[in-house]
């Protein structure tokens, strides 16, 4: 069982506040992502996790067991480097083993234990060979057998494929999860590639400005951000807004149309994914500027009452720039976000 | 101009200056080794390694480097490691111990003979506190193991600092995850740095090293200064040859068999320091 605890963890560096009261709880064997642009503070908090880097604050606990004072060996986890980190001085088969050698592990076991990884990450012919020699997909994959072979209770993941070509990222992503999987260890995964984290995760922690701002599913955060920053983040296209003003009774005014919402009497945003969307005799009067045909479908860039919008649309539709479409919001995908607050309105 | 040859024109001058200055004068010191009585022979070889200064001063020279050069590796790795913990200060030290860098081997020889000698430093320090009644002449023949220790010393002092700034430039290239990785995987502070810095550091220890091995091969000013005669080394028995006893010939032989020492020794370094293909960082 490794459940991990964070709490209250904070950061500071000199003057920058790097993150604020961190309090996240990530299940046994549950496959964790950290999103968030560069400089929101995940991969601190993950070094802080590994022990590379002493919080300011707060505690860290792993399998019930307060952490955040052991050096990272005696953490109970392994982890994943951004760079691989795989020592170009050893081969694969020493670099895989190096962590059971530094348990002083038996030869005999060493090799079983290195065999095994190297089988699982199909990497056993590569086992004589030196980095150097190694593509940085192969390169990629001795960095997760070495952290595997170490059996951890946690394994720790810095950008792992960011250094990949778009596609290599994508075989390795479903690879990953797998063996991820099979391995019954608990995962925390750094990335600042939305699609990464949603194809992987079984929860997103979404971080902007050194605060957890979303821990959620990867369905939940899509389809319920609470933030307007989180509903901005995630979704490529991201969502479109919209002001929205009450007119009494759960109704509101969004660019000249009516539409139905929460009962309340202040301002908020209207939000609406692209792709929930469709072409009607009655909705919001969007101006097409840009029209990209994206094969699966049709990507419309257009504007609504002088703000930028965006429809993804069936690619069967003949849309001209400067045509002027009007875009029905399917009413259960409409969200609303507090103007002033950024927080999501019921 | 065909891009093909620029490379060969752009390195042309600095080709002709060592021909010049190096190779040309190295032919004429070989000719000169090799030829005597009127012909080609061993004779100038045999001469010198048949006297019997030979073998003493081969077997100084070669304690020299076995006794210094060791510790110059040591006190340069271990320097070296902590200039490159350092936040704050780091040039400053690093110039600091650079410094003897700066100073000529003969000057360096006698500031510690200024130390040493029977009217120095030491001397009146140690009458000053009463150990001694009167001057010590530590530097006789009478104390051939302090006179070995002086050298040592003046040599550590002096040339260290060359095997440090190669060192600090080769631990500077070391990514720092590689570190982070190891501590990660379970490598103490001492495995990290044996498991990880020195492997890591293998083609600087490799020029560290020759260059270190060759110039104490060479060592000859600071030996002069504080053992004169007393410490013979092959240098300065080559020297000897040259200039006190005027024999050209002799003296180029010394100095080819100095160069070929130098060689073996750049040789088994190199090879005992190799790096495997594809292991580079």
């Amino acid at each position: 069982m490794a459940v991990i605890e964070i709490k209250n963890v904070a950061k500071r560096f000199g003057s920058y506040q790097a993150l604020h009261d961190i309090n996240l709880t990530i299940d046994d064997q549950e496959f964790m992502v950290l999103l968030g642009a560069s400089g929101c503070g995940k991969s601190t908090l993950l070094r802080i996790i590994a022990g590379l880097e002493t919080q300011t604050t707060g505690e860290v606990w792993i399998g019930g067991r307060r952490i955040d004072h052991l050096p990272p060996k005696d953490r109970g986890i392994a982890m994943v480097f951004q760079n691989y980190a795989v020592f170009p001085h050893l081969t694969v088969f020493e670099n895989i083993g190096f962590g059971l050698r530094m348990q002083k592990l038996p030869n005999d076991e060493v090799k079983r234990r290195v065999e095994r990884t190297a089988e699982l990450m199909h990497i056993e012919q590569l086992l004589s060979r030196y980095s150097g020699e190694l593509s940085g997909g192969q390169r990629q994959r001795v960095a997760v057998a070495r952290a595997l072979a170490m059996e951890p209770d946690v394994i720790l993941m810095d950008e792992p494929l960011s250094n990949l070509d778009a596609l290599l990222r994508m075989e390795m992503r479903a690879e990953l999860k797998g063996v991820l999987a099979e391995s019954n260890t608990t995962a925390i995964y750094v990335t600042h590639d939305q699609v990464e984290a949603m194809s992987m995760a079984d929860r997103i922690s979404v971080m902007h400005e050194g605060r957890i701002v979303q821990a959620a599913s990867p369905i939940e955060v899509y389809r319920d951000p609470a933030e307007r920053f989180v509903a901005g983040f995630i979704g490529n296209p991201p969502m479109n807004f919209l002001p929205a003003e009450p007119t009494g009774a759960g109704q509101w005014r969004v660019a000249g149309q009516t539409l139905k919402g929460p009962d309340l009497n202040r301002p908020l945003e209207f939000a609406i994914r692209p792709e929930d969307m469709t072409l009607s005799d009655a909705g919001l009067k969007a101006k097409a500027k840009v029209v990209e045909p994206l094969g699966a479908h049709l990507l419309v860039t257009a504007e609504v009452d002088g703000t930028l919008f965006r429809a993804v649309l069936d690619s069967d539709l003949k849309v001209s720039p400067g045509d002027v479409l009007t875009l029905a919001p399917t009413p259960d995908r409409i969200r609303w976000f507090d103007p002033k607050s950024h927080h999501a309105v019921q | 101009m065909n891009a093909r040859y620029l490379p060969y024109l752009l390195i042309l001058p600095v080709t002709l200056f060592l021909c010049l200055f190096f190779l040309y004068p190295f032919i004429l010191v070989a000719q000169q080794a090799f030829y005597a009585d009127g012909g080609w022979s061993l004779k100038n070889f045999q001469d010198v390694t048949s006297h019997w200064k030979f073998p003493i001063s081969f077997r100084n020279t070669m304690l020299l480097a076995a006794a210094v050069v060791p510790v110059q590796l040591a006190l340069a790795l271990l320097m070296a490691t902590m200039v490159t913990r350092m936040q704050k200060g780091r040039d400053l030290i690093l110039y600091v111990w650079t410094i003897p860098l700066g100073i000529s081997d003969l000057a360096a020889g006698i500031i510690w003979l200024a130390i040493f000698e029977q009217s120095g430093f030491l001397n009146s320090m140690m009458s000053g506190l009463g150990v001694v009644d009167r001057p010590v002449n530590f530097l006789s023949y009478q104390h051939p193991g302090i006179v070995f220790l002086a050298i040592a010393l003046a040599e550590i002092w002096r040339a260290t600092a060359i095997m440090l700034v190669i060192l600090v430039a080769g631990i500077g290239l070391i990514p720092k995850e590689y570190y982070e990785a190891a501590e990660v995987f379970g490598a103490s502070p001492w495995k990290r740095f044996t498991r990880i810095t020195l492997p890591l550091l293998r083609p600087s220890l490799q020029t560290a090293l020759v260059l270190r091995v060759i110039l104490a091969f060479e060592i000859f000013a600071v030996v002069a200064a504080l053992g004169g005669t007393l410490f013979p080394v092959l240098m300065g028995e080559t020297y000897a040859y040259q200039f006190d006893l005027l024999n050209g010939g002799a003296a180029a032989a010394m100095a080819l068999i100095i160069l070929a020492i130098s060689i073996a020794f750049t040789l088994i370094i190199m090879r005992a320091l190799r790096v495997p293909k594809g292991a580079t960082i």
